[in-house]
């Protein structure tokens, strides 16, 4: 089937089979593989991206669903001359990642919340079931914790 | 595992939808939230020829109210009532409670209720508020329109009354009356597992005595489960003042109730972690918890509410 995704503002027209998750076809077909699979059943978060400014399981929705929609990885968070994004920023400041590999999707996720609704920062509680979104196995959640509170407040 | 292959359509209407599920010889799917669908898929356990995405299907995300019920449109998605405002009263204050137990913000955008109710799994919490509040399933097929009452619609672990080819347009809640208190409460060995054990609860008083209870009970049975003989022993005891405290004492109604939930109403099957008397000990204990929460509720709730239930 032939769809175009709108990937950190760029068009992609593209060619795809309908069993193809928006996952592998962001990672195959575009070249973007700052988007991690992880478990591949919407459990681990490490695939979070953002769809029409939602955080949504990239391994459970199919890339023909996202035709005509704006996504948005990890790669379109930095500003166009490579300035890290204020998340990026805290994750780095806060010790927030070890081996990186669930980061983009943690990231993702609080760039998804803090942008749709940045009152979450002021309750401690909403940030704490928001990052248990997502599975960390090595640093922990609290430093990611205190990243997305550091971000909220720059 | 990467999914199998299957054909894939689109439609922008019902009866499209209607027309494209009908095609026997497909095995044909509905894709909506796909949080479980694509879940089972990739997993083996199910493999359709044919994948409906009614996601472009105008008019089905609605939440309307309309003749005393909460219609529920097929792609209104868990998130949605993660605000008590999205539906009148107490309802709109059990369905909050219940969608936080629901995995976690980024599949409950996209995971719908509808979906739920169609997966049917025993564990699910949509599944046992829709039998607790004796909600209506609404059903298209080629035959025509029909609604399945809550009660007639489990069958067992994903099985229910829903044909081939039928496509759940909505579900009616009905809307509960202002003397209502509510509660939800659900065990799980961790944030990421489902529900070993989930109780919702609705508690109606008046005159200080309770007129009716609702339980409906998640993961106690090989479906989804409603508690009417705990429901029946709390018809008319006294609704006392709210029990201090998570655990109500052994002669409490309450108590009792959950006593008779855990040994009457529920049939647990063994699961890993949880043998059947396992079981039934945390069922006894958090209808018992969900009946206390819900009188709280109610307590807490009085006066506020205006008469009839009007949107807060």
């Amino acid at each position: 089937m032939r769809i175009t995704l709108t990937v950190n503002g760029r068009d992609h027209a593209l060619d795809v089979e309908p069993r193809r998750v928006l996952a592998d076809v962001l990672r195959e077909d575009c070249r973007l593989t700052g988007t991690h699979l992880g478990c591949e059943q919407g459990v681990c978060g490490a695939c979070t991206v953002l769809v029409d400014g939602e955080a949504v399981r990239s391994c459970l929705l199919l890339a023909v669903q996202c035709d005509g929609r704006a996504i948005r990885t990890v790669e379109g968070l930095a500003g166009p001359d490579g300035t890290p994004h204020p998340l990026q920023r805290a994750f780095s400041a806060e010790h927030a990642l070890q081996c990186g590999f669930c980061t983009p999707g943690f990231l993702m996720l609080a760039a998804g919340a803090l942008e749709s609704d940045p009152a979450i920062a002021a309750d401690p509680e909403r940030v704490r079931a928001l990052v248990g979104s997502n599975l960390c196995r090595c640093t922990g959640y609290e430093p990611i914790h205190r990243a997305i509170l550091r971000a909220a407040s720059e | 595992m990467k999914l199998p292959a299957f054909d894939y359509l689109a439609p922008s209407t019902v009866p499209e939808a209607v027309d494209a599920l009908a095609d026997p010889g497909r095995r044909a799917e509905v894709l909506a939230g796909g949080q479980s669908l694509l879940l089972d898929m990739r997993l083996g356990r199910a493999g359709p020829g044919l994948l409906v995405d009614v996601n472009g299907v105008g008019g089905l995300d609605q939440v309307r109210v309309r003749d005393g019920a909460l219609e529920v449109g097929a792609l209104a998605r868990h998130r949605v009532f993660e605000s008590p405002a999205a539906a009148p009263g107490p309802l709109g204050r059990l369905l909050a409670l219940t969608v936080v137990h629901i995995a976690h913000p980024p599949i409950r955008a996209r995971g719908t209720v509808v979906g739920s109710l169609a997966w049917a799994h025993p564990a699910s919490e949509w599944c046992a508020v829709a039998l607790a509040l004796d909600a209506a399933i609404e059903l298209r097929g080629a035959a025509g329109a029909r609604t399945v009452a809550a009660g007639d619609y489990f069958h067992g672990a994903h099985a229910t009354a829903r044909v081939p080819g039928e496509l759940i347009t909505a579900v009616r809640l009905p809307l509960l009356g202002p003397a209502t208190g509510v509660a939800f409460v659900e065990h799980r060995r961790t944030e990421f597992c489902f529900a070993q054990v989930a109780v919702a609860a609705a508690l109606t008083v008046r005159d200080g005595v309770i007129a009716e209870a609702r339980i409906g009970l998640a993961n106690c049975a090989d479906r989804p489960l409603r508690a009417h003989a705990a429901e029946r022993s709390l018809a008319g005891a006294e609704a006392g003042p709210p029990v201090a405290g998570r655990r109500p004492p052994p002669e409490h109604p309450f108590a009792r109730a959950g006593r008779i939930a855990a040994e009457r109403d529920a049939r647990p099957v063994p699961e890993p972690y949880a043998d059947p008397e396992y079981r039934r000990h945390v069922i006894a204990v958090l209808v018992g918890r969900a009946l206390c929460q819900a009188s709280a509720d109610l307590a807490a709730h009085t006066g506020h509410d205006r008469p009839g239930g009007d949107r807060p």
